[in-house]
């Protein structure tokens, strides 16, 4: 049973990982005033960008920096359409969306016909697990053994970013002055143009940070969860992320608990499956898959909490003559 | 914003948006290391080559003139509804359930207007409910229809597994239906063109859709509910102040929205696959963005656009065989650039446009 559990944990921080990436990556966009439907988009533009260039130099860092590079360039193209445009945000989002989805499927496959389906990415090219220290000492000990050896340590390095992440989120945009600015931006513009500070130049920032993090959770999919790029791989993770997201209502920590919460709620899911309820018959597994998006209606419509998104979301600055 | 000649507002610049977009994606067809030329040739001998190939391009169309028109509706009360995949999907249900109901009774032009009220039933209540989340509860509609998609794929995945489908049967789907329940395929009537369509499974939702065109545009310029619908879409704040009940707005027209989207799957249910199976409308919805994007909200631009999207679709087939390195998912590509360039760079022609064709207005402001 405490071995159960411990195993249901440990896949929880695996799945939370990714979405947790994402939903950060939306934070700054949003808390900038940039809506961001496109976190979807970019993870999948970066796991194909990472798999491929990890799986022909067979570094797995050189695949990180061109997911990173991918993903921030579709950041600075919705930058550029809603920004400096001033274009429709959701209009530009959902098309880094299908941008993402058709030129990552079209490369993909030429690159399956010419050379046969590239080999799964193994040794350098691939992220590895990381003992932390005293595993191996503690793994006997009972109770906290089991923990830290067992949910803990062993994980890639990239959960490990993840979770350090969200604080690092938090301590930015709450105590440092980009991040008081970012935020300034995000809710009253025309407040921060008046001090001095370029309202332009705060929000490419921002889609700067949307892009790197998206980067770093599109290469976990291909280069540590996986060991390969497949078509779609992102599958709705990163409307799950922004679910996440609205459901933290845009804070960093709360983040971090609700891609938690959705990720458990993916591992349980698997193991649910023909599980009797006390009687009551089982749950479908779709149920489970739903929950996240119910839960985020349900949260949207007030019924519980209230999501408020940032002020100036979703609106291009025009500085007042 | 300079005024600018009505054709090049919304003429030129489309066509200009347009342009770059195909540029772009023919850039792409380049570094696959194939003729972007060529690439062209094929999709419009695969789109209008052949008689099957008219018929295939007149069947997607169809899709894509319903999700277009969905989108364009709301959008004239500046509602952005992306819920059109999921109220399509849950509008096949409707349209199957009716069908499964009634085909061993009566033939398919009694069960057509049924089913047609149970697709555009069922869409409705998933794109009314976003509605008025939006209205009352101040849900963004955005969100919500993301969410609404993926609510309809787990609901119609857990109904067709467990309700739907055939037990003993491997195939995950409902039962086909009756000979005598299917609609029609154009054949005779393309034939009076001198069309042979073949096996395509253009059918008559295709007149459908051309009649849902027309009675869009009574529905926006010519009735009173329309005239509010545009008032409080371009200014909800005046909207208010003359009378116009705003959540009644947003209900009706996110309603409307998903009705017309949810009557899209009665072509590949009714038309194509005569049963209920799974992702009824297979990105149709989400090409619906595009559409209405490229038309302008207008019914007679989303019949050009979704016919472009429609010798897309079908052209893309046939590129995708005669050039193997060239999948169909060039057309999503070209989706994205349309909306991109189309979309959210609408205005990336018009300081240009300014300089051409407005220079005196230009300098004055």
């Amino acid at each position: 049973m405490f071995i159960d559990i411990l195993n249901i944990l440990d896949s929880t921080l695996r799945i939370s990982a990714p979405l947790l990436l994402a939903s950060l990556a939306g934070l700054y966009a949003e808390r900038s005033g940039v809506f961001d439907i496109g976190l979807e988009g970019k993870m999948l533009a970066a796991a194909f960008a990472a798999a491929t260039v990890a799986g022909m130099t067979g570094m797995v860092w050189l695949g990180l920096l061109a997911a990173i590079g991918a993903s921030v360039a579709l950041a600075l193209i919705h930058g550029f359409a809603c920004i400096t445009q001033r274009g429709n945000q959701i209009v530009s989002g959902v098309a880094i969306n299908f941008v993402a989805a058709g030129i990552t499927a079209l490369l993909w496959q030429q690159q399956v016909q010419q050379s046969g389906r590239p080999p799964a990415l193994s040794g350098g090219a691939k992220f590895q697990d990381i003992e932390l220290p005293l595993a191996e000492t503690l793994a006997e000990v009972p109770v906290i053994g089991p923990i830290w050896a067992g949910l803990i340590s062993g994980h890639r390095l990239l959960v490990y970013v993840a979770f350090i992440a969200a604080p690092l989120t938090w301590w930015v945009l709450w105590r440092t002055r980009f991040g008081m600015r970012l935020r300034a931006v995000g809710e009253n513009p025309a407040a921060v143009d008046t001090a001095g500070i370029s309202v332009t130049l705060m929000r490419y920032q921002a889609m700067i940070c949307c892009g790197l993090l998206c980067g770093l959770s599109g290469a976990y999919l291909s280069t540590a969860q996986g060991a390969e790029f497949t078509l779609n791989m992102s599958a709705g993770k990163g409307f799950i992320a922004l679910a996440a997201l609205i459901f933290a209502k845009w804070r960093p920590i709360q983040a971090m608990l609700a891609c938690l919460l959705f990720g458990f709620l993916d591992a349980m899911s698997n193991r649910l499956q023909g599980f009797d309820w006390f009687g009551l018959g089982e749950v479908p597994s779709q149920a489970i898959t739903a929950l996240p998006f119910v839960l985020t209606v349900v949260l949207l419509a007030g019924f519980i909490g209230r999501a408020v998104a940032p002020k100036a979301g979703g609106v291009a600055y025009v500085k007042e003559r | 914003m300079t005024p600018l000649p009505k054709w090049v507002e919304n003429g030129l610049m489309p066509v200009l948006n347009l342009t770059l977009a195909f540029l772009v994606a023919g850039l792409v067809v380049l570094m696959i290391g194939e003729d972007p030329l060529e690439a062209v040739g094929h999709i419009l001998y695969g789109a209008f080559g052949y008689g099957e190939g008219i018929g295939y391009t007149l069947f997607y169309t169809t899709n894509f003139i319903f999700t277009g028109l969905a989108v364009a509706v709301a959008f004239h009360a500046s509602q952005f509804n992306i819920g059109g995949e999921g109220q399509a999907y849950i509008g096949g249900l409707g349209a199957g359930l009716a069908v499964l109901a009634l085909d061993r009774i009566l033939p398919w032009w009694a069960i057509l207007p049924i089913a047609t009220l149970g697709a555009a039933a069922f869409g409705m209540v998933w794109g009314a409910v976003p509605g008025w989340l939006q209205a009352k509860r101040g849900a963004h509609v955005v969100i919500t229809t993301i969410m609404f998609n993926f609510l309809a794929a787990s609901l119609m995945g857990y109904l067709i597994v467990n309700y739907l489908k055939v037990p003993g049967n491997a195939s995950v789907q409902s039962r086909t239906f009756e000979e005598g329940a299917r609609l029609p395929h154009l054949e005779e009537a393309m034939a009076l063109f001198g069309y042979d369509i073949g096996g395509a499974p253009l059918n008559i939702t295709f007149l459908m859709a051309l009649v849902a065109c027309l009675l869009v545009w009574l529905l926006i310029w010519r009735t009173k509910l329309g005239y509010e619908i545009r008032v409080f879409g371009a200014n909800p704040g005046a909207a208010a102040y003359a009378g116009i009940n705003g959540v009644r707005i947003t209900v009706i027209v996110m309603a409307i929205s998903g009705a017309l989207a949810g009557m899209m799957a009665l072509n590949p249910v009714m038309g194509e696959q005569n049963r209920i199976f799974l992702d009824i409308a297979g990105g149709a919805g989400f090409v619906g963005i595009a559409v209405a994007m490229m038309g302008r909200g207008h019914p007679a631009g989303i019949l050009m656009a979704a016919l472009l999207f429609g010798v897309l679709y079908q052209g893309g087939a046939e590129l995708a065989f005669e050039m193997p390195s060239i999948t169909r998912d060039m057309v999503v590509l070209i989706q994205g650039l349309a909306i991109l360039f189309a979309g959210a760079m609408e205005q990336l022609f018009r300081p240009l446009m300014v300089r051409i064709f407005a220079p005196a207005r230009g300098v004055e402001a």
